[in-house]
């Protein structure tokens, strides 16, 4: 494993893709689709440099299980699909998630509902963090903003999924994925003392008593309803342990945006050319969409209690329900404005200044 | 008195949760003896098919991993090919293969994955309550097929051994039954060539296992085995449809 810290140029698709075998990541197994198909490309030949598994599965559906299965294995794994394939993916979600099998997705997201089309988009907000599958679970999600953002995430969402036990999630979309960028491609410094170890993995029963990894809890009667306390124990740890954020000019600001990814690079475009004019906005920006950093964001609120916000999206309006639910008690719905674009599209630095003024305006 | 068999070691001694006359007990201490004997209990990993085998994990005393319906053999795929020096068991039902899962059946046949399948086909949902399966036979009554399958509209029963024979990677293809004991003598025979074949790296193999369904078919026990005798071998003929080692 490579431990020098380089400077290079590439695709977020492609640094997700290097990133996994810097953190150590044994098998990939993924099924073709716009916009992340560069990721599948650069990991058939570094993979195979590498002597790790590379297998181009026959549906997502089949990619998602062979994840499982090697997760079950005891091995590092990672899958990368967008939207359509995403959904294919949840029936074996919900297994990994409920076996608490580590495992990394990457959603390189594009527009929808359907077959949508191809442009970046941030309309699966709901569907990674609210579920997606069917049960009662959650999965970390990260979302980067940046070619380095992807990279670091990938590597960090390893260790947290071992930490944890279970699937995170990196959150693209089609222009963080796409964009070409320099970024510095560290040594893997892991993010925990020490990880757990995995008895639980299936390596044959030798010199131990049978692993078995198992969903279904039809026996003692209770036997589900106790894992779904367990799952949620371990949720509420991960809520209280990993809410990650950026704020930027925040403290005394009018407005603050809220905006995560590839919004939040075009919003703060948008705020460069405002802050010149002498207003202060400033933004809050979620690198976990779940669990969402609502601590920082309520302190924010509680200490400039007459700011408003903008939220900003590229969808018709998911992240806002969680904005909403964080300052529930604090801001007044009134006091929290949305701009949000959907079909794939994404909002200008022209167009969200237009959108400040108004709402400085209001 | 001389003791002709017992009890496999690999098998727990509870007992199954199997209906009298199933043909899924009888596959279970086939898979127990010859674990025993190639001695595969602490180098193997079982999936476990969502059917009435999904508690398969408290009949073998093996790691095992209870899969989504009908992802087994993509499953069993990732656990090959981190472990290849496993043995990795694949058991199914005819709806988990045939309909639900079959997309990675085909593709984890024609890849060549090596790795062991034993396909138990007993033409109907057995675990649901007797729905009409891609295997159940033409005429046959099911919960949803009451007035009995007919071709219009749902088609003739999938002969998997067939089906996969045309995919070159395959390699040791047999369809066998357990409706009487010279069938289960050859059925055991089967199984243990599929089990040595992938201990010896030779490839895909897989046994269709034609099984008693009384429940599901609303057939005594021993009408059930006539069943088998007189209709499903006259669909579904035994025999050896692929042998390349
Ligand atoms: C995704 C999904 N769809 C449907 C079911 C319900 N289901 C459970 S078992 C089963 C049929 C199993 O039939 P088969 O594979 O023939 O096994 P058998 O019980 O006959 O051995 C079905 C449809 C399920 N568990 N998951
Ligand atoms: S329902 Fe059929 S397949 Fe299931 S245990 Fe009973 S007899 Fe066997
Ligand atoms: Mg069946």
């Amino acid at each position: 494993m490579a431990t020098e810290n380089k400077k290079v140029l590439m695709k977020g698709n492609e640094a997700v893709g290097e990133a996994a075998i810097r953190a150590g990541c044994q098998c990939y197994f993924a099924y073709p689709i716009t916009p992340q198909t560069e990721t599948p490309e650069y990991l058939s030949r570094r993979m195979e440099e590498e002597n790790l598994v590379f297998l181009q599965a026959e549906s997502e559906v089949a990619a998602i299980n062979m994840v499982f299965g090697a997760a079950a294995a005891g091995v590092r794994v990672m899958t990368s699909s967008s939207s359509p394939g995403m959904s294919l993916k949840q029936e074996g979600i919900s297994y990994i998630a409920c076996a608490e099998m580590p495992c990394v997705i990457i959603n390189v997201v594009r527009g929808g509902p359907g077959l949508g089309n191809i442009e970046a988009s941030q309309a699966d907000y709901f569907q990674s963090t609210r579920g997606g599958g069917h049960g009662d679970y959650r999965c970390i999600v990260l979302a980067p903003n940046s070619v380095q953002e992807s990279y670091d995430m990938t590597v960090q969402a390893f260790d947290l999924a071992d930490y944890y036990r279970m699937p995170v999630f990196i959150q693209s979309d089609g222009i963080i994925g796409q964009l070409v960028e320099p970024f510095v491609m560290g040594p893997y410094t892991p993010m925990f003392d020490e990880l757990p170890p995995k008895e639980w993995a299936l390596t044959g029963c030798a010199g131990r008593e049978p692993n078995v990894i198992r969903t279904l809890f039809l026996n003692p009667p209770d036997g589900l309803e106790k894992q779904n306390v367990r799952l949620y124990e371990k949720y509420d740890r991960i809520e209280a342990e990993q809410q990650w954020y950026e704020d930027y000019n925040c403290d005394g600001a009018e407005v603050v945006i809220i905006a995560y990814g590839c919004a939040s690079r075009i919003a703060r475009s948008a705020i460069k050319t405002h802050n010149g004019n002498g207003s202060k906005v400033g933004m809050f920006r979620p690198k976990t969409l779940w669990p969402w950093p609502k601590k920082r964001l309520i302190e924010i609120a509680e200490n400039n209690p007459k700011v408003k916000f903008l939220v900003i999206e590229m969808s018709m309006g998911q992240m806002i329900e969680d904005v909403y639910i964080s300052l529930m008690d604090i801001v007044p719905k009134s006091r929290i404005a949305f701009y949000g674009i959907g079909g794939g599209w994404h909002p200008t630095p022209d167009s969200v200044y237009e959108k400040i003024q108004e709402v400085l305006a209001e | 008195m001389k003791v002709l068999k017992t009890q496999p070691k690999s098998i727990t001694t509870e007992g199954t949760k199997y209906c009298p006359g199933c043909g899924h007990g009888i596959v279970l201490r086939l898979i127990g003896e010859i674990v025993d004997e190639l001695g595969l209990r602490e180098k193997m990993i079982l999936t476990a098919p969502v059917g009435c085998a999904v508690v398969l994990y408290d009949y073998i005393t093996c790691d095992v991993i209870e899969c989504p319906h009908g992802r087994a053999p993509a499953i069993g795929t990732a656990l090959k090919r981190v472990h290849p020096d496993k043995f990795i068991l694949i058991y199914q039902g005819d709806g988990d293969l045939a309909a639900i899962g079959a997309a990675e059946i085909i593709h984890a046949a024609n890849r060549g994955e090596n790795m062991s399948v034993l396909f138990v086909n007993n033409a109907i949902y057995g675990m649901t309550g007797g729905q009409m399966a891609p295997t159940t036979l033409i005429g046959q009554k099911t919960t949803t097929s009451p007035t009995g399958r007919c071709v219009k509209g749902m088609g003739k029963p999938i002969r998997v051994c067939e089906l996969l024979s045309s995919l070159e990677e395959t390699k040791y293809l047999e369809r066998t039954s357990v409706h009487s004991a010279r069938n289960i003598n050859k059925t055991k025979a089967a199984i243990r060539k599929a089990f040595v074949n992938q201990i010896n790296g030779i490839g895909f193999s897989l046994v269709e296992i034609l099984s008693m369904c009384p429940v599901g078919w609303r057939l005594s026990p021993r009408d059930s085995q006539s069943f088998i005798e007189e209709q499903m071998t006259d669909y579904f003929p035994l025999g050896v449809y692929k042998d390349t080692d």
